[in-house]
């Protein structure tokens, strides 16, 4: 199958892979966020409306936090799976982050996890309450964790790129010796050329690095209005059917507040990332702009039809002068075009381009769609507009939109680099140029390459299509079936609000392997038999 | 010199880095083996053990609360891996690409089956995920094992350290015991658990499933341990070296022969005990075995991978201990204030599974 290419198959299977589970992670982030507000309001006021109301929000964070979970696990894996040589690469900087993720934010976030879902009877509210805290607290680690690896992808600090080392074995596979009695190693060298990695030279600049609090701000504020949205269409449904309206007005004020909030936050934190962009990556933020050449009084760019080929708009509508201002606070200063980069380093332009516009069209509508409810509210009148209610019953899809949309230009924008090169810059911070005018990156030590990795370059070895192909079909299997049942478990929950579902025993299945004898299933146990704990009785103290 | 500084400076070396997170890893394969062990056997044994619906719920909420931060131990454990050892993650990873994939489909089916499975009342719904649950808990563990052996009789390896053996190659007839092992010393591990969490006629209803599991591990376990004794010399090796190490094996035996024993004063707890000291020793005899490699090269030991090969710098070993000291402390206590509070016989409430 040579029409398979495995760089190709390992980036589909790549991205559909993470976006997949990114629809899960922003969801429970942000959720986090009111059932922290929600336990916190149960504990001051004692008003048992809070408590189930946690109680219901805890049942679909649970949904959604079981497939996060699920499907994070893939995300791990591949990285040795699909991408050994990036993993070799970047093994020294990326894993750290990576490991500390583990010990600091996963342990916290499931093992709490277990007190918040499964604890409601057996600790007292005060240590419910702090477990719920500890869960929203290791989800917003594990994102810190976890931006941090990818901005240091982004703009790489606090390292270098070095040959690398490896002992000499003899042919009983033992470590050779020195006289001295010290390791022999050799730069390890695959036809001809050393091969290199990335290794920490500075961990708080590694993780401190330029656009890390750029881009965790950016991040945590999509996961709040996610996490918002998604409790403001199931509140707003509610308010529609006349179901449940007292619960569903009381987690609607606060969700909206925070959506409003989160949504004005982004725009501001959106303007300053861009300008971080363009400070460290002016590709991506040309490619987000459709920006050809460069020029002075660069026009922003509304929306059109990028022309890639011949470098020119088949149609657009823009504003002259608006992205020189946005970028350098003046009309007249020069914004970076992708004809400063050598042609094999430039981004695609119409992903980035139109995952960037969807993004930004859906940040608008959040901000007028929040400020005008906000105002509503204020005026006591936002429960009566039924148009208002359904669009925020659909509202919940432009956030998702937005935050996969975010993800998608942010890393398609950083193409062709899996590990972008930092750009090399004089005193003043004007970017340097090699002798042919192109933009110089930065080279390693001993000048022979750039200090970056190319994303073609980064694939598992020994890896073929086949195997790729085979496994993208498996996730893409598992991840319908997944997708489909968490709308129909979901669509239960929200049938059943508040109130919980009695699953009940119903109808019993028989030992697996009678039903496959074909033995009649044997009768369920009544529900009466059960040692059934009442909702209502009071937690031990 | 004092003790202390001579202790730092010789921690601070690449070589003793490098081995002691060798042992970390190891520590954590450990904590991973020993958690998730039981709730895997637990899965592995729910269709055979739980004839209705209720033991069905009772068996799946025993590990109900615990199972998702037992797994963790395997995440962090890939993540220490990834950042120690870049090197062996890649090449293992890559190279066993089919196996890990379907350790994943395993995994994730596994984990919303979990939570998928008593949402609806419908016996059909709840036959899939109990087969879900049991395929995927079954081919996990047979997949750990399977990974196991091949590390232990070494995998082909290039000269740039890339796997150069096939998928087919990995299901080799050693290996394929130590899968079979892996999963009757889980079951075995998970009926104690179960034992150890249910009351009554249920509970009663355990005890011969318990002592079955027993005997089908033993057999294994004696056909592997004569296999590996007599035909993989290099795994041997180590404790030819350092003959204290032997002391290992010992326990492990006696670990073993501590079950029936504690089976039949029927005190569970210490029977648990023993199983899990039992896998802790399994572990530490594995990586015995490897010393001083990661990743042994079958076709040619000049190949393989060693520790020192496959580590990462000295400071990115020095930070991720930093870590691991700073990070574990807080994970003992969380996994013990979790078992704490959910110790105990199982219930089923409104909050169950």
């Amino acid at each position: 199958m040579d029409f398979l290419d495995v760089v190709l198959l390992s980036r589909i299977q790549f991205a559909l892979t993470i976006m997949f589970h990114y629809l899960f992670p922003p969801l429970t982030i942000g959720m986090g966020v009111v059932l922290v507000y929600l336990g916190g309001m149960y504990l001051r006021t004692k008003d048992p409306a809070y408590r189930q109301a946690q109680k219901f929000w805890t049942r679909v964070f649970a949904l959604n936090f079981a497939i996060g979970v699920a499907s994070g696990i893939v995300m791990e894996f591949q990285f040795g799976t699909n991408w050994a040589a990036y993993s070799r690469f970047v093994g020294d900087v990326f894993g750290s982050a990576l490991a500390a993720e583990g010990i600091f934010a996963f342990f916290l976030e499931s093992g709490f996890l277990a007190v918040l879902v499964f604890g409601w009877n057996r600790v007292g509210p005060k240590m419910h309450f702090f477990s719920t805290l500890m869960v929203a607290l290791g989800s917003i680690f594990s994102s810190i964790w976890i931006v941090v690896a990818n901005s240091w992808q982004q703009t790489p600090a606090g390292s270098h790129v070095v040959p690398m080392m490896r002992n000499v074995l003899d042919e009983n596979g033992h470590v050779m010796r020195d006289d001295a009695g010290s390791i022999i190693t050799e730069p390890w060298v695959i036809d001809g050329t050393p091969v290199m990695r990335a290794e920490v030279t500075d961990f708080w600049a590694m993780v401190l690095n330029p656009s890390t609090a750029h881009r965790l701000t950016h991040v945590l504020l999509g996961c709040f209005i996610m996490g918002a949205f998604f409790i403001l269409s199931i509140c707003a449904w509610y308010i529609l059917k006349n179901k449940h309206v007292d619960f569903a007005r009381r987690s609607f004020a606060g969700a909206l507040i925070l959506a409003t909030v989160s949504s004005v936050a982004i725009a501001i934190s959106g303007h300053f990332q861009a300008q971080n962009v363009y400070h460290y990556q002016p590709a991506k933020l040309a490619a987000f702009e459709g920006l050809f050449e460069t020029e002075t009084n660069a026009e922003l760019q509304i929306i059109g039809w990028p022309d890639v080929e011949n470098q020119n708009w088949a149609w657009n509508i823009e504003i002259p002068g608006l992205l020189s201002f946005l970028v350098h606070e003046d009309f007249n200063e020069p914004v970076l075009g992708l004809n400063e980069f050598r042609p094999e380093h430039r981004p695609p332009v119409i992903i980035p381009f139109f995952t960037y516009r969807m993004m930004l069209g859906a940040g608008v509508f959040f901000v007028i769609l929040g400020l005008y409810s906000c105002w509503r509210l204020y005026r006591g009148n936002l429960y009566e507009s039924r148009w208002l209610m359904w669009l925020f019953v659909i509202s919940v899809l432009p956030a998702v939109v937005a935050n996969q949309a975010g993800w998608i230009a942010a890393e398609v924008g950083r193409q062709p680099w899996i590990v972008h090169p930092t750009i090399e810059r004089d005193a003043q911070g004007t970017p340097l140029r090699d002798p042919d005018g192109y933009i110089r990156y930065e080279r390693t030590d001993d000048g022979s390459r750039i200090a970056g990795l190319r994303t073609d370059d980064g694939v598992s070895k020994v890896v073929a299509a086949e195997q790729v192909l085979f496994s993208i079909i498996m996730f893409l299997v598992i991840y319908l079936l997944l997708g489909a049942i968490w709308l129909y478990v979901l669509n239960r929950k929200i049938q059943a609000g508040p109130e919980p579902p009695d699953e009940g025993f119903g109808e019993s299945t028989g030992g697996l392997f009678d039903v496959f004898k074909g033995h009649q299933t044997k009768p369920g146990l009544a529900n009466a038999n059960l040692p059934r704990v009442s909702s209502d009785e009071e937690p031990k103290a | 010199m004092t003790i202390d500084n001579t202790l730092l400076l010789a921690v601070t070396t690449h070589e003793a880095l490098a081995y002691i997170w060798y042992i970390l890893l190891a520590v954590l394969l450990t904590g991973y083996a020993i958690l998730d062990g039981f709730d895997l056997g637990v899965g592995i044994l729910h269709p055979f053990v739980a004839r209705n619906d209720l033991n069905r719920r009772i068996v799946m909420n025993s590990i109900g609360p615990l199972w998702d931060g037992n797994e963790v131990w395997l995440i962090t454990f890939g993540g220490a891996l990834f950042a120690a050892f870049p090197e062996a993650y890649s090449t293992v990873f890559s190279g066993f690409y089919n196996a890990l994939m379907l350790l994943l489909a395993a995994l994730i089916l596994r984990a919303v089956s979990l939570e998928f499975r008593s949402k609806i009342g419908s016996g059909r719904w709840r036959t899939l995920w109990d087969m879900l649950f049991f395929l995927g808990s079954l081919l996990a563990t047979f997949l750990y094992g399977v990974a196991v052996g091949n590390m232990m009789l070494g995998i082909p390896l290039d000269p740039n350290h890339e796997f150069a053996g096939t998928f087919l190659g990995l299901l080799n007839p050693y290996a394929i015991l130590v899968g079979i092992m892996g999963v009757f010393a889980f079951a075995l591990h998970g009926s104690i658990y179960l034992y150890l969490k249910t009351e009554g006629d249920f509970q009663e209803s355990l005890r011969p499933v318990m002592w079955r599991m027993f005997f089908v591990f033993v057999a294994f376990y004696t056909i592997m341990s004569g296999w590996t004794f007599f035909n993989l010399p290099h795994a041997t090796e180590t404790f030819f070296n350092y003959p204290i190490l032997w002391a290992v094996p010992v326990l492990n035996l006696l670990a073993i022969l501590n079950i029936p024993r504690a089976i039949n004063q029927r005190n569970e707890g210490y029977a648990f005990i023993s199983s899990a000291c039992m896998i802790a020793a399994f572990v530490f005899l594995f990586i015995t075995a490897l010393f001083p490699y990661l990743v042994p090269a079958s076709n040619n030991p000049a190949n393989s991978l060693t520790i020192m090969n496959a580590a990462s710098s000295v400071k990115t070993l020095a930070i991720m201990l930093i870590i691991a000291v700073v990070g574990m402390p807080c994970v003992i206590a969380y996994t013990a204030i979790i078992y704490w509070t959910f110790r105990g016989k199982v219930t089923i409430d409104e909050t169950s599974y």
